[in-house]
């Protein structure tokens, strides 16, 4: 029993170790590296992304992948500076009204995706496109944002003991993350995403809610990338048709690092949370390295990716292999023990 | 596997082919109606110049990478990162040309680095070997395709700004412009390559048995095994293929723009190049594939792009456009949208 726990948690431990690894790799080297408001610094300027990630999360663990994350936060940034600064409408007004759109486009897809059975890639893709497109159809200038509320926020910080700050952005971080542990691993809607990741066929045939599940997935994701534009408009201060390009890769690198299995039904939102503080402490490394021009973070970040990838591969087969001979079937019961 | 009857195959191809066809045709008409000067093509310095000729000069890259992505899709895989080798072939070449403005005597020269043929030579082993990589990743590993390619979309953009030292790089060898610009026989030269890369495909896929075995790989691919066909090293090849077509793009789109950008060369050509894909009638299934069928839609995107671009619409909408094509294609492809819609004519459709 202790062993199978352990093999569950291997992908996790894995990842929790190589980020601690790296960030003992950057305090050997470098002088600073272990100054607190560095390692803050590490949520404070990846909010958004784990934002997103903890979506995306969500939408791999049930089998599925959401290309459209990228997009949905440009065209958040793109409604809030347009409404803000042209319409000047009210900022609460402005983030709910961005928050229900980014939700309704996720609806949509998931709506698409499971009732016409098309490829989850082929319609975020296409959301994609209708993202940016209508980004572009605001403007296809920059718009900087000067509304008090906006660069209050984006200013703020929060000091905490040892002369160091975080902002409000690393607040909604751990909020969000928060709550998505708390849907995956304490709610009913959580466990039938695990268990349509599993697979779909038997979380059907149990009786799971299978349909609106899916599409609550992707809305949720939706939801997640538009408060992930909320943070990012925050961070930037302006909104722009060409932010966050490729961010949807950044995001599932996350979640693949965080050792969520990309076929589906294993995977946490803590271990996406460690998936993005890990890309951020490769960016900081480069930094405090100097000479290494940021080309080289995502050159690191692919590696890693292929090293995960390979990973679960190792993994899936050894459990395939397993259950396999004990159920005669392909691929692992979806449920966890409970 | 039997095949299915030739005069079967051939009415079968001619259905496929009919509807993006049809669409161009439309493209096209609509065009007449709205720009007279649309299909104007005169003689200048005896090429020839005019809207249709830019339209086919513009999706010569789109063509090719259509073409290598089409063999892919039929073995019902996704190669994701073909912009990203496009963005590293044209930087390879870039930085290998180069050229540097000398004087000899009174004569201004321009010289490359390398010698141009090398160079080029450069940029598509190392396309092939990124195939390679995407290949032996799917084949030999077991990853699923979007996974294994999705690895390199990240990486490889971040090698293609290593190569340009995170520049634009210009090119300023004379010679190198022909690729992209030059004309031959009254054609773009690019149009040659094309309809080379266009032949030999057909020819090797339609003319041997390989067609058949890579759509065996779609339909099934351990009953493929079991019938004797190499399915690995046929994916190897086939994925391979894809990225070497992906780099003859790079050097066309590099050698258009006269300059290579890591950053921006081939952005989105992937998602461009699956709808041309699927346009041409080749599902995202596999199992089956249109070469030509990918060609035309090609066309077809290229030809929205101008029209938008001719009638005054901002361009910005394209994106839009194509999101909505993309949806609609897929509402057609998918058999639960037309049985919900069409009733019994849809499942007649659905199974033919």
């Amino acid at each position: 029993m202790i062993g199978k726990l352990n093999l569950k948690h291997l992908p996790l431990l894995v990842t929790i170790g190589l980020f601690i690894l790296m960030y003992g790799l950057g305090a050997y080297l470098y002088d600073g590296f272990l100054n607190p408001q560095v390692f803050l610094n590490l949520f404070i300027d990846n909010s958004f992304l784990c934002v997103t990630a903890v979506g995306m999360t969500f939408v791999i663990i049930s089998g599925g992948i959401d290309l459209s994350v990228g997009s949905v936060i440009a065209l958040t940034t793109m409604v809030s500076a347009h409404l803000l600064e042209v319409s000047h409408w009210n900022p609460a007004a402005v983030i709910v009204l961005v928050l229900v759109i980014g939700a309704c486009l996720g609806c949509l897809m998931g709506l698409l995706i499971h009732y016409f059975e098309l490829a989850p890639f082929i319609v975020t893709l296409a959301g994609m496109f209708l993202a940016r497109g209508l980004c572009y159809l605001i403007s296809i200038n920059s718009i900087a944002i000067t509304n008090p509320f906006y660069t209050q926020v984006s200013q703020y910080r929060i000091s905490l003991p040892g002369d160091t700050f975080i902002s409000i952005n690393v607040i909604i971080f751990f909020v969000v993350v928060a709550a998505g542990i708390y849907l995956a691993h304490y709610t009913r809607f959580g466990r039938t995403v695990y268990a349509i990741g599993g697979s779909e066929q038997s979380a059907v045939l149990m009786g799971l809610p299978v349909a609106r599940t899916k599409v609550l997935i992707y809305t949720l994701s939706g939801f997640c990338s538009a408060v992930a534009g909320v943070v990012f408009t925050f961070y930037m201060l302006s909104g722009y048709g060409l932010h966050a390009i490729g961010m949807e890769m950044d995001a599932i690198a996350a979640v693949v690092i965080g050792g969520t299995l990309l076929t589906g039904g294993v995977g946490t939102v803590i271990g996406t949370m460690f998936g993005v503080l890990i890309l951020g402490t490769i960016q900081t490394l480069i930094v405090f390295q100097g000479t290494l021009s940021s080309w080289w973070t995502k050159i690191v970040i692919g590696i890693l990716l292929f090293l995960f990838c390979l990973l679960q591969r190792l993994f899936e087969r050894g459990k395939g292999h397993k259950i396999q001979a004990a159920l005669g079937q392909h691929k692992a019961l979806p449920i966890q023990r409970v | 596997m039997n095949p299915p009857a030739p005069s079967l195959l051939r009415r079968v191809t001619g259905a496929k082919l009919f509807w993006p066809v049809l669409a161009l045709a439309l493209m096209l008409l609509f065009n007449l109606a709205y720009s007279p000067g649309f299909f104007h093509i005169e003689i200048k310095d005896g090429h020839l110049y005019g809207s249709l000729i830019d339209i086919l000069n513009r999706a010569a890259p789109l063509m090719l990478i259509s073409i290598g992505l089409t063999l892919v899709i039929a073995t019902s895989g996704i190669d994701i990162s073909v912009g990203a080798v496009v963005a590293i072939s044209g930087a390879l070449v870039a930085m290998l040309i180069g050229g540097t403005l000398v004087l000899k005597g009174n004569v201004q020269e321009y010289v490359t680095l390398v010698p141009m043929p090398v160079a080029i030579l450069a940029a598509l082993a190392v396309s092939a070997a990124a195939g390679l990589w995407n290949g032996f990743l799917v084949s030999r590993i077991g990853m699923q395709p979007i996974v294994a390619t999705l690895i390199l979309i990240v990486a490889g953009r971040g090698a293609a700004q290593l190569i340009t030292g995170g520049q634009i790089i210009t090119i300023y060898y004379k010679p190198y412009f022909f690729i992209g610009n030059g004309f031959l026989l009254g054609l773009p030269f690019s149009l040659y390559i094309v309809l080379a890369v266009l032949l030999l495909t057909v020819l090797l896929a339609r003319g041997t048995a390989l067609g058949l075995f890579i759509e065996a790989i779609g339909i099934n691919p351990r009953a493929c095994r079991m019938a004797g066909i190499n399915a690995k090293n046929l994916l190897l090849c086939v994925y391979t293929f894809c990225a070497v077509c992906a780099g003859v793009a790079g050097l066309i789109v590099c050698s258009n723009v006269k300059s290579a950008d890591g950053n921006n060369a081939g952005l989105f050509f992937e998602l461009d190049a699956i709808l041309a894909v699927v346009l041409g009638g080749t599902a995202m299934t596999g199992g089956k594939f249109y070469l030509v069928g990918s060609v035309v839609g090609a066309l077809i995107i290229q030809t929205l792009t101008t029209t938008i671009y001719s009638i005054g619409v901002p361009p910005e909408i394209t994106l839009v456009v194509k999101a909505f094509v993309v949806f609609l294609v897929m509402m057609f492809q998918s058999g639960t949208f037309r049985r919900t819609v069409f009733g019994s004519w849809g499942k007649r459709v659905a199974k033919p």
